[in-house]
């Protein structure tokens, strides 16, 4: 195998995650898809988990804009609606931590 | 391996092409392709399409257009590879050409982004993302591109501004191009007071999707300079991959596809980077212009955006790039983009600029790069 075809990265493994990471960069979207319009303006995030995977996620229950290296942890949430008669997806989302 | 030449080029005006479909698009190019080629047949059509099926309702777009052109019957095939179709495509039509398997083929690139608008229009492009780990939480191609701006923003400690520069000299050269989309100007200043789309991403930072098909057609260099008076050769090649997830990447700051791209190109070519004159890059925002120039080798990381600021970027300058507007003043009709790049530095090589024209240019690098990295696709060009 050439150098150029060695894998770069291991192989996807399911891990497990605590829940809790930081933000690394953030951003609001303005111009959403369809079936997120209704979140607008929403803040899209890449949270480092504690175990250090990077995730992409919304950020909800903002009372404030949110910030790089701010603490947050995941819950669960309503992600959208595929129509008025589709499926609901759920899925996780970040907040900063409840004390 | 058989050395391999583009003969003739088509493109039609990039722009919202109300009155015409993906067809008469795609035909259009064909046919100016094939005039600027002298020849009335090939042996095969490869077209580069991103958002056909999501946009326009229509897969199995090959045999269409091949029948709209006037090629019925001719092999042909559709390549998809998001923003880089086009360069996925031309890649096909080397290596058609080069193994033999061919002798001519016409590879051509078309979108048709205003068959949708809106909100409508975000969800079909949407599909070329990562659906289960980042398309299902809202991003967007320009919201992951700011995710990328922010972060290289905070880690160099580089203002918004220092950004303005890409995007002044893409509109600079496309104002002189009658086939752009937008030929404003954009003032100094201007462009960290535009509206925002996801911060820091503006309405002055990303490309605009647009419609457009352009066209080019292959033969090997040994006929080539029987069937027309300047041939352009394509001296090298290299393509390669990255994750389609952002948050899958391990150094977020650095196109790997993008690199490994670069470097099989120039040394397929057997050239320097010193020796090239003009480079039409990916510019769909202003980050993933300063980190291609980084990945490419023409800028040391973190500085990509120096070239800009400083003026090294311009028609007359150094390094110029995106020569005829690039994707965001030319526009983005997505899977025709690396197409239309092929066709302007072919007219670069053949001193057919006008306007635009880069003085003595002998050797252009096209680069053609899907979404924010995830596939590359560098051609070197030479007279």
């Amino acid at each position: 195998m050439s150098e150029n075809h060695r894998p770069a990265a291991p192989p996807h493994e399911r891990q497990a995650f605590a829940g809790t990471g930081e933000i690394i960069s953030f951003t609001t979207v303005r111009e959403a898809p369809e079936g997120y319009e209704d979140q607008v303006p929403y803040v899209l995030a890449l949270v480092r988990l504690d175990e250090g995977q990077m995730v992409t996620a919304q950020i909800t229950d903002l009372d404030g804009p949110p910030a790089i290296g701010d603490r947050v942890e995941m819950v669960t949430r309503k992600l959208t609606t595929e129509g008025p008669r589709g499926m609901i997806v759920y899925g996780y989302k970040f907040r900063r931590p409840v004390t | 391996m058989r050395d391999v030449a583009i003969i003739g080029i088509g493109q039609t005006p990039v722009g919202e092409h109300w009155q015409l479909g993906l067809r008469d698009l795609a035909a259009d190019a064909a046919r100016s392709a094939l005039q600027d080629a002298g020849i009335d047949s090939v042996e095969s059509l490869i077209v580069a399409n991103a958002f056909g099926a999501t946009i326009s309702s229509q897969s199995h777009l090959a045999p269409l257009v091949a029948d709209f052109a006037g090629l019925r019957g001719v092999e042909t095939f559709a390549v998809e590879a998001a923003e880089a179709s086009g360069g996925a495509a031309l890649r096909a039509g080397v290596m058609a050409v080069a193994s033999g398997a061919v002798d001519t083929t016409l590879v051509l690139g078309v979108e048709k982004a205003s068959d949708m608008i809106g909100s409508a229009r975000v969800r079909a492009r949407t599909v070329s993302l990562d659906a289960d780990d980042e398309a299902v939480q809202g991003a967007t191609l320009p919201a992951l591109a700011a995710l990328l701006m922010r972060r290289y923003m905070v880690e160099y400690g580089v203002e918004l501004a220092a950004f303005e520069g890409f995007s002044i000299n893409a509109h600079a050269n496309g104002a002189k191009n009658a086939n752009a989309m937008y030929r404003n100007l954009i003032k100094q200043g201007a462009f960290g007071k535009a509206p925002m789309i996801a911060d820091p991403v503006s309405l002055f930072d990303g490309a605009p999707d647009a419609d457009g098909a352009a066209a080019v057609i292959l033969t090997t260099a040994e006929r080539a300079g029987d069937l027309v008076p300047q041939p352009v050769r394509i001296i090298g090649g290299g393509a390669s991959s990255d994750t389609l997830a952002l948050a899958e990447r391990d150094d977020l700051l650095w196109l790997r596809a993008v690199e490994r791209s670069t470097e099989q190109a120039l040394q397929r070519a057997v050239i320097s980077r010193e020796q090239i004159n003009l480079i039409e890059l990916t510019d769909t925002f202003t980050i993933l212009a300063a980190l291609s120039l980084e990945a490419s080798g023409f800028a040391a990381r973190g500085e990509g955006w120096r070239l800009a600021q400083d003026g090294s970027i311009g028609l007359a300058s150094r390094l110029p790039i995106s020569t005829f507007g690039g994707l965001k003043s030319r526009g983005n009709p997505v899977g025709a983009t690396g197409i239309y790049q092929a066709v302007e530095a072919v007219l670069q090589l053949r001193g057919a600029g006008g306007a635009n024209q880069v003085s003595n240019a002998q050797i252009a690098m096209i680069q053609s790069v899907g979404g924010l990295g995830s596939t590359a696709f560098t051609h070197i060009l030479s007279t």
